[in-house]
C-alpha cells in the first residue's frame, strides 16, 4: 500500500443542512481548497487532515443531496464522484455519510442507498448536542448493527467526535469494500427502503422528549404570508443600508491608505514612466478596487448568515409565488440572491433548478440583479453626486438610491423573466418541492469562513484579473506619448483617448463623455473595473490633484451624465466573465448572445429615458 | 380527498400519491419518486402550517418531524385522508 505517500480519500456526502459544511471546515481548517470540477461549474472543496494514527486524508466535501437519483448538475457531480464515474476524479475510498442527529428520517433511506455503492463507509451523526438537548435518544451500537457500517457521534462546531470519525478512517481504510449493486431505484424501491428506515428509526431512535419548539414559533411568524413578507423585506433593507453605512470607516482608511503609498512611491521614485505606471496604473488602479473589499465582506455575511440560520428556504417559500407570477421557480430566488454577490456563482447556483427551461429563464436574468461588482460604480457616483442627509427621517438618502438601483435591478429580473417565459414557452414549470429546514443559531467560525473564502476570491480577481486590465488600460492611455508642443492633457493623444472619441458618437446621444466611454471599455471584463479605468483616465489626465476621484467626477460631470451612467449599470452587460460561464452553462453561444443583446439594449434605452428626464428636471 | 384542497390547520395521513394528472413538466414517474424522496410515503402524518400570500400558495406543512414548503400543484398528486385515531393514544 502506498498509504505514506498518497492520502486516503475519504467524501462527505448528505441531506442538505445536515451541517456538512462544517463538518469539512472543523475537519480540515484552513487546509482547504476551493476549486471547480473540470468541464462544470459545480465548486469542488477538498482539504486535508491527518488520522490519529498518523495517516493523511483528505476530505471532499460532496453538494448536498436526498438521494443519488441525481436530479440536478450538482448532485449528478456527488453520484458521480460516489459512484467513480465522474472523469479526472478518483472514487473515494471511503463515504461519511453526514446526517443532522435531529432530523434522521430521509438521511437514513440516504445512507441505506449509499451502501449499495459498496464502499467501505461510516454514518456521522452530526448536530449531536442538539438532539442531546432535545432529549433524543439514539442507540449507536443498534443502529450501527441495523445499517451495517460504524457509526459515530460529531458535533462539528465543537470539534467534537472528530477524532472517532478519523479513527473510523483507520480502521477502515484499506478495506476493499463489496461489488457497488447500486442502480437508479424504481418508486416501489424507494417505498421500500423508506419502510426499513422507518423501521430502523422506530427500533433505534426514541423521539424527542423536548422538541425544537423555536422553529415551529418563529414559522408562526416568519412564514406568516404578511408578517414574513414584510420581515423579508426589512431584513434586505437592512442588509443594504449595513453595506453603505457600516463600510464607510473601513473604506476611507483603505482610501486613505492607499492615497499615502501614492505619495510615498511619487517621493521616492523619480518622476517618469515608472513613477506613472506605479502610482497611476498600479496603485490608483488596485486600490479603488481593494476599497470596496469591506462592503463585499458585509454583504456575504448577511447572505451567508441568512443561510445558515435557515432563511433563505424561507424565502423561497415566500417568494415563490411572486417568482411564479414572473414565471420563475421558487428555487429561483437562491440563484437571484446569489447573484446579489456575483451573477457568476449565480448563474452557476441556476442549476438547482433541475427544468432546463427554467433555468435558462433564470440565467438570462440573473445578471440583472445587482451583484457587488456594481457596489463600486454605485458607490463612487453615488457618493459624488447624491447628498448625505436625511430623509422622511430615518432613512440616508445615499442609502436611498443605493436601494432604488437593487429594486430597479430585481424588478427588471422579474419582468423580463415573465416575457422571456411568454415569448419563448409556456409549458408547466418545475416542481417547487422545498425541505424547511430547524433554524439554527449559525456558527460564528463558519460564518467568518464562508466571509473569508468569499473575500479571498474576489481580492484574487482584483489580484490578477483586475490588476493585469488595469496596467492594459494605463498603456492604452499613456501610449502613445503625447506630441511635442501639445496642449492638451496626454490621454487626449494616447489609444484610450482614440478609442473613446472613435466610439463616442454612439454614446453622446445618453450624455456619456468619451472618458467615460473609455471606461467602459475595460468595464467588460468586470463591471468594478470600470472605477479603477475612471481612476486611472482622471488620474493620468492629471486632474486627480485636487482631491479623491469622486470629487474630480462631481466637478467633471453633469448630473444627468452621472444618473445616465448609473442607469447603464444596472442593465448593461458589463461582465464578459459572466457572459463566458452562461455559454459553459448553456452549452453554446446562442444564450449568451441573446443576454448580450438584449441586455445592451435595455441599459441603452434606460440610459436614454434617464439623460433626457434629468437634462429636462435639472433645466 | 387530495393535500391541494386542504387549507390552514388541516392534518391527516398521507394515503399515496397519484401523479397521473402532472406528467407534463418532469416526466412520469419523476414526481412520485421526488415526492417519495421527500418524506410523502404513505402513513406519514402531516399538517398544513401555512399557506402563501397569493392564492394561498405554496404551502408549508409539518410532514412527521420534518417541514416541507411545496406548491398546491403538486400537493394535488398526494393522496390523504383525515387523522386515524389511534386507541392507544
Amino acid at each position: 500500500m502506498s498509504d505514506t505517500i498518497l492520502p486516503t480519500r475519504i467524501a462527505l456526502v448528505g441531506n442538505p443542512n445536515s451541517g456538512k459544511t462544517a463538518l469539512f471546515n472543523a475537519l480540515t481548517g484552513a487546509r482547504q481548497k476551493v476549486a471547480n470540477y473540470p468541464g462544470v461549474t459545480v465548486e469542488r472543496k477538498e482539504g486535508m487532515v491527518s488520522t490519529p494514527g498518523g495517516r493523511r486524508v483528505s476530505v471532499l466535501d460532496l453538494p448536498g443531496t436526498y438521494s443519488l437519483r441525481a436530479r440536478s448538475p450538482d448532485e449528478v457531480v456527488t453520484r458521480d464522484v460516489v459512484l467513480g464515474h465522474l472523469a479526472g476524479e478518483a472514487s473515494p475510498e471511503i463515504i461519511v455519510c453526514v446526517a443532522d442527529s435531529t432530523n434522521l428520517r430521509l438521511v437514513l433511506r440516504l445512507a441505506l442507498e449509499l451502501k449499495k455503492v459498496g464502499r467501505p463507509m461510516m454514518l456521522a451523526l452530526n448536530m449531536y448536542d442538539i438532539a442531546e438537548r432535545q432529549g433524543i435518544r439514539i442507540d449507536i451500537e443498534g443502529l450501527s448493527k441495523a445499517l451495517g457500517v460504524p457509526v459515530v457521534t460529531t458535533v462539528a462546531v465543537r470539534k467534537r467526535g472528530l477524532d472517532l470519525l478519523l479513527q473510523q478512517v483507520d480502521l477502515l481504510a484499506g478495506n476493499a469494500g463489496q461489488a457497488g449493486t447500486w442502480h437508479e431505484p424504481s418508486a416501489s424501491e424507494i417505498r421500500e427502503a423508506h419502510r426499513e428506515a422507518e423501521r430502523i428509526l422506530r427500533d433505534y431512535v426514541k423521539p424527542p422528549l423536548r422538541p425544537d419548539t423555536w422553529t415551529g414559533r418563529l414559522d408562526g411568524v416568519l412564514l406568516h404570508p404578511v408578517a414574513g413578507t414584510i420581515i423579508l423585506m426589512a431584513i434586505l433593507f437592512l442588509m443594504f443600508q449595513a453595506v453603505f453605512t457600516w463600510a464607510t470607516p473601513l473604506m476611507d482608511l483603505i482610501d486613505e491608505g492607499f492615497t499615502q503609498l501614492g505619495a510615498l512611491v511619487a517621493q521616492y521614485v523619480p518622476e517618469g514612466l515608472l513613477q506613472s505606471f506605479i502610482s497611476d496604473g498600479l496603485i490608483a488602479g488596485v486600490g479603488s478596487v481593494v476599497v470596496f473589499l469591506p462592503q463585499i465582506l458585509i454583504l456575504f455575511f448577511f447572505i451567508i448568515l441568512l443561510e445558515d440560520f435557515g432563511c433563505v428556504a424561507r424565502a423561497a417559500f415566500l417568494m415563490d409565488r411572486l417568482m411564479g407570477v414572473a414565471g420563475l421557480h421558487g428555487r429561483a430566488f437562491i440563484p437571484l440572491l446569489s447573484s446579489f454577490a456575483c451573477a457568476i456563482p449565480g448563474v452557476m447556483a441556476a442549476r438547482v433548478i433541475d427544468n432546463k427551461r427554467d433555468r435558462i429563464t433564470t440565467i438570462l436574468v440573473a445578471p440583472l440583479t445587482t451583484c457587488s461588482a456594481r457596489i463600486p460604480v454605485y458607490t463612487l457616483i453615488i457618493a459624488a453626486f447624491i447628498p448625505d442627509r436625511q430623509v422622511w427621517g430615518f432613512a440616508n438618502l445615499q442609502g436611498l438610491v443605493m436601494f432604488g438601483l437593487y429594486a430597479a435591478g430585481i424588478s427588471s429580473a422579474l419582468i423580463v423573466a415573465f416575457i422571456v417565459r411568454k415569448l419563448l414557452w409556456r409549458s408547466a414549470s418545475e416542481p417547487f418541492l422545498i425541505e424547511l429546514p430547524a433554524y439554527k443559531m449559525p456558527d460564528p467560525k463558519n460564518v467568518l469562513r464562508g466571509v473569508y473564502t468569499r473575500g479571498q476570491v474576489f481580492l484574487r480577481r482584483a489580484g490578477t484579473t483586475i490588476l493585469s486590465l488595469m496596467v492594459l488600460v494605463w498603456f492604452l492611455s499613456t501610449f502613445p506619448n503625447a506630441p511635442a508642443g501639445a496642449t492638451g492633457p496626454a490621454i487626449d493623444y494616447s489609444f484610450a483617448g482614440m478609442l473613446g472619441r472613435f466610439l463616442h458618437p454612439l454614446f453622446a446621444p445618453i450624455g456619456f463623455s468619451w472618458q467615460m466611454v473609455v471606461a467602459l471599455i475595460p468595464g467588460m471584463a468586470a463591471r468594478e473595473v470600470a472605477v479603477g479605468a475612471l481612476g486611472t483616465v482622471y488620474a493620468v489626465s492629471g486632474e486627480i490633484g485636487e482631491g479623491t476621484l469622486g470629487a474630480t467626477l462631481a466637478a467633471q460631470w453633469p448630473l444627468a451624465a452621472a444618473l445616465s451612467f448609473l442607469a447603464w449599470y444596472v442593465f448593461a452587460p458589463q461582465c464578459l466573465s459572466t457572459l463566458a460561464v452562461v455559454r459553459r452553462e448553456t452549452g453554446g453561444w446562442l444564450w449568451p448572445s441573446v443576454m448580450f443583446g438584449y441586455m445592451m439594449a435595455l441599459a441603452y434605452i434606460a440610459s436614454y429615458i434617464t439623460f433626457h428626464i434629468a437634462s429636462a428636471w435639472a433645466g | 380527498m387530495r393535500l391541494s384542497n386542504l387549507g390552514k390547520g388541516a392534518t391527516g395521513v398521507v394515503k399515496g400519491i397519484d401523479a397521473s394528472a402532472q406528467d407534463d413538466s418532469i416526466g412520469v414517474g419523476e414526481l412520485e419518486r421526488r415526492l417519495l424522496e421527500m418524506g410523502f410515503v404513505e402513513g406519514a402524518r402531516f399538517q398544513v402550517l401555512h399557506e402563501g400570500l397569493i392564492g394561498r400558495d405554496p404551502i408549508a406543512i409539518k410532514l412527521d418531524d420534518m417541514r416541507v414548503a411545496l406548491r398546491r400543484r403538486e400537493a394535488q398528486a398526494i393522496l390523504v385522508e383525515p387523522p386515524v385515531k389511534l386507541a392507544a393514544e
